[in-house]
């Protein structure tokens, strides 16, 4: 089960213990290497090390932005007579995303270790992972990890007697999709509701109570503990460069084998549906995926071969986002998933930007008509005009997410609204 | 807002009050923040576990035993969708019928359950048993489509097996 020290060989990283039973339990966890390394971080490796390995790895953020953690992590500013906070974001809102359930239902302590060393690296004495409030299981089973982590002196003061000290807490959300934004998820931490922050100033300079915070996925953070163990270098040379190490798919929708897969980056869109999860429900080719989660534009069949990167992804028109694979085969209603995922936009819209506010209301309202069949020819354009006038004009990026999936239909599939207001008009 | 003063407001006669456990975890709690405020949140999902809602007695119980205004309790209780202003059936079955969940039948199985209980989606079945209600996704896409009954994760979920659910929720009586 361990990972392989030759990079050519790994297969996964975050997933290398999932199937081992128990391994939430710090026994059966430490029995497959769990901490092993963290001593060494502790006692040989500073800030300015780790903060280097990280940045070598090339590992970029795998909540949906992409950003270089390295670098983010370089961003945080010292001595600036303020704490430093470290926050976890493990909100996972966006539909078709669930993968880092699996990392904090099955093996909590990865996400612990990432975090502690992440902490050590940034000077940070209270960390803090904010969960979504459905995820009551997983809060259950982090909190009891994290309890085991304190009575073995991994986590409170001076950390297996090394000076250094991080207190970790795990926060509960409670349902609003936009808390995953980062600066959204850092006003409802300070108990508010979720709206996101005008940016500058950034987090890494203002963020959690105006001090410098540092905000980063739970798969992001899991993935630290084998950077340092092997160097950035070993990661590095997984995937492909610009695009390195492994990625967990969500895989969801019309496969015959729904699920999480952790492949190398690079891995192909096709061979991650045909050979790992089963094929499609029906037909050969598939009708839509939308490769990123919910938020991101649609590819169709003729991009099927695209390889799962981020500029690969960029370069088929869409993005790899968080890795949620949603797949709809020639059986799918397009009309009805738009419908669906503008009422999902609507719902979640924080309400503090004009053009989101009113925005995803007015597309809702449009595509239910379209899709009850009383739209006309011109709803298309007013859909067309409505998207694209939310899209880049607002605090944070929902409004764009809302206008992916209307301008995806509008520009794939025509024919297809068109025929639904004529059938429905006749 | 300090840990030292949350406790001494609670002095109230309201029907709704904390525990003296509750008060307890409440105060180790405030201390793993900055700010009282930040454990705003957490301090609600308790009220809501120990009162089955937030009624407008309990948001300002809460407000004072955070030392926070009323205003800020309401911000927060009106924001968050999990956070429930009125009672509720004793078993909550929420269905996810976002993208995954509609791609493999949540549609048809929220109607289904709807017609089982004979009532429409977002009401409560006259005993006071179950309340059926459409939530976005619960991020378990893998497992579509999915029902979270009492914020337990039933997934791939189907008629029948929701029908086998609610049978057995009725023999049980209340909770």
């Amino acid at each position: 089960m361990a990972i392989p020290s030759d990079p050519k060989q790994v297969k996964q990283i975050c997933f290398d213990r999932i199937n081992i039973p128990d391994v939430n339990r710090l026994a059966v966890a430490r029995k497959h290497g769990a901490y092993e390394f963290l001593p060494t971080v502790l006692s040989e490796f500073d800030s300015a090390r780790i903060i280097d390995e990280v940045k070598t790895s090339g590992l970029r953020g795998r909540g949906g932005a992409g950003f270089p953690t390295g670098l983010k992590w370089s961003f945080v500013p010292r001595n600036t007579g303020k704490p430093t906070y470290l926050l976890c974001n493990a909100d996972e809102g966006e539909p078709g995303t669930f993968k880092d359930r699996d990392i904090m239902r099955f093996d909590p302590h990865l996400l612990i270790e990432g975090m502690i060393m992440a902490g050590f690296a940034l000077g940070v004495h209270d960390a803090y992972i904010y969960v979504r409030g459905e995820f009551l299981h997983e809060v259950n089973v982090l909190n009891a990890a994290i309890a085991e982590a304190y009575e073995a002196n991994l986590l409170g003061e001076n950390i297996l007697g090394s000076g250094y000290g991080m207190h970790l807490t795990v926060h509960r959300g409670a349902g609003a999709y936009i808390c995953g934004e980062e600066t959204a998820l850092i006003e409802s931490l300070e108990g508010k509701p979720g709206r996101p922050r005008f940016k500058p100033p950034f987090p890494a300079v203002e963020g959690f109570y105006r001090s410098p915070t540092v905000v980063n996925n739970v798969e992001t953070l899991a993935t630290v503990p084998a950077i340092l163990k092997f160097g950035g270098d070993w990661h590095a040379a997984i995937g492909i460069p610009n695009n390195t190490g492994c990625k967990i798919f969500s895989v969801s929708g019309h496969v015959n084998k729904a699920g999480n897969y952790e492949v190398p980056m690079g891995t192909s869109l096709k061979t991650l549906i045909e050979e790992h999860c089963g094929g499609l429900q029906h037909g050969s080719a598939p009708k839509v995926v939308i490769p990123g989660g919910s938020s991101t534009p649609w590819l169709t069949a003729e991009h099927y071969d695209t390889p799962l990167t981020y500029d690969d992804m960029m370069k088929a028109g869409s993005m790899l986002g968080s890795g949620a694979i949603i797949v709809m085969d020639e059986t799918a209603d397009v009309v009805a998933m738009s419908r669906r995922l503008a009422h999902f936009y609507a719902h979640e819209s924080c309400g503090q930007c004009t053009p989101c506010r009113e925005g995803t209301g007015w597309l809702e309202r449009v595509m239910t008509r379209v899709e009850n069949g009383q739209g006309t020819e011109e709803d298309m354009s007013v859909l067309s005009e409505a998207a694209t006038h939310m899209a880049g004009r607002t605090i944070c990026a929902l409004a764009d997410g809302a206008a992916a999936p209307i301008l995806s239909m509008l520009q794939h599939f025509p024919e297809e609204v068109r025929a639904r207001l004529l059938e429905k008009a006749a | 807002m300090s840990a030292d003063a949350v406790v001494s407001e609670t002095d109230r006669s309201e029907k709704n009050r904390f525990s003296d456990e509750r008060l307890a975890e409440i105060e180790a709690l405030v201390k793993r923040y900055p700010s009282a405020q930040s454990a705003l949140m957490p301090v609600l999902h308790m009220a809501q576990e120990d009162f089955g809602y937030l009624s407008m007695d309990t948001q300002q119980m809460v407000a004072d035993v955070l030392g926070l205004r009323l205003m800020q309790v309401r911000e927060v209780v009106t924001f968050y969708t999990m956070f429930r202003e009125q009672p509720c059936g004793s078993y909550l079955l929420e269905v996810c019928t976002n993208a995954g969940c509609m791609l493999n039948g949540a549609n048809e199985l929220v109607a289904h359950m709807c017609k089982t209980l004979q009532i429409n989606i977002g009401e409560t079945t006259p005993d006071g048993m179950f309340t059926v209600t459409e939530v976005e996704c619960a991020g378990a896409c893998g497992g579509a489509p999915v029902v979270q009954v009492n914020n337990v994760y039933h997934e791939k979920a189907t008629p029948e097996s929701m029908d086998a659910l609610i049978a057995e929720c009725r023999a049980a009586g209340g909770q």
